[in-house]
């Protein structure tokens, strides 16, 4: 469900969710919460990459976890050129790893986010768990 | 595609709820 907020017209809605830049994005859950925001402009493929991203952790914070995997699987292979995949496939394999209780996904994760995405974040962050 | 934007953030809420579904919130100093 899309809602718009100018700033002309509703500023007040930008001080309740702490927007103080544009353009900023929020992806709320049905209760509410914030789960995912965006601020600033990216091109086209990233931006739906990040709304996607965005749903898919409702998804995993609902702890619906095959629900996020496959959202996760589904931005890991259909945006692999941008910089939301190899987050997306960090997040792909804890999905995983929530669902089965199978730590070795995580290795597997970590061997895959080395060998494409060497010097991101995410990969150094499942260092960890190539071990 | 057009979208059907909502443009009351309490009755969005709401909805939201009521659907059990996700709600997007576009803040935006574009010119209409």
């Amino acid at each position: 469900m899309p809602l718009e907020a100018h700033i002309k017209e509703h500023p007040a809605w930008f001080k309740r969710f702490g927007a103080l830049w544009t353009p900023t994005i929020l992806v709320m859950d049905s209760e509410g919460v914030e789960r995912s925001r965006i601020e600033g402009y990216l091109p086209k493929n990233w931006f739906r990459a990040r709304l996607e991203m965005g749903l898919a952790r409702v998804a995993f914070m609902h702890k619906k976890w095959t629900d996020a995997e496959k959202i996760y699987a589904d931005v890991a292979e259909g945006y692999a050129d941008t910089a939301v995949a190899p987050e997306a496939i960090y997040w792909r394999g804890v999905s995983h790893y929530k669902v089965t209780n199978d730590h070795t996904v995580l290795g597997e994760v970590a061997i895959e986010l080395g060998a494409k995405y060497p010097d991101n974040d995410w990969t150094m962050k499942s260092l960890p768990w190539a071990h | 595609m057009l979208v059907n934007w909502i443009k009351d953030v309490d009755a969005a809420l709401a909805e939201a709820k009521t659907q059990n579904k996700s709600l997007l919130i576009d803040f935006s100093a574009a010119p209409a």
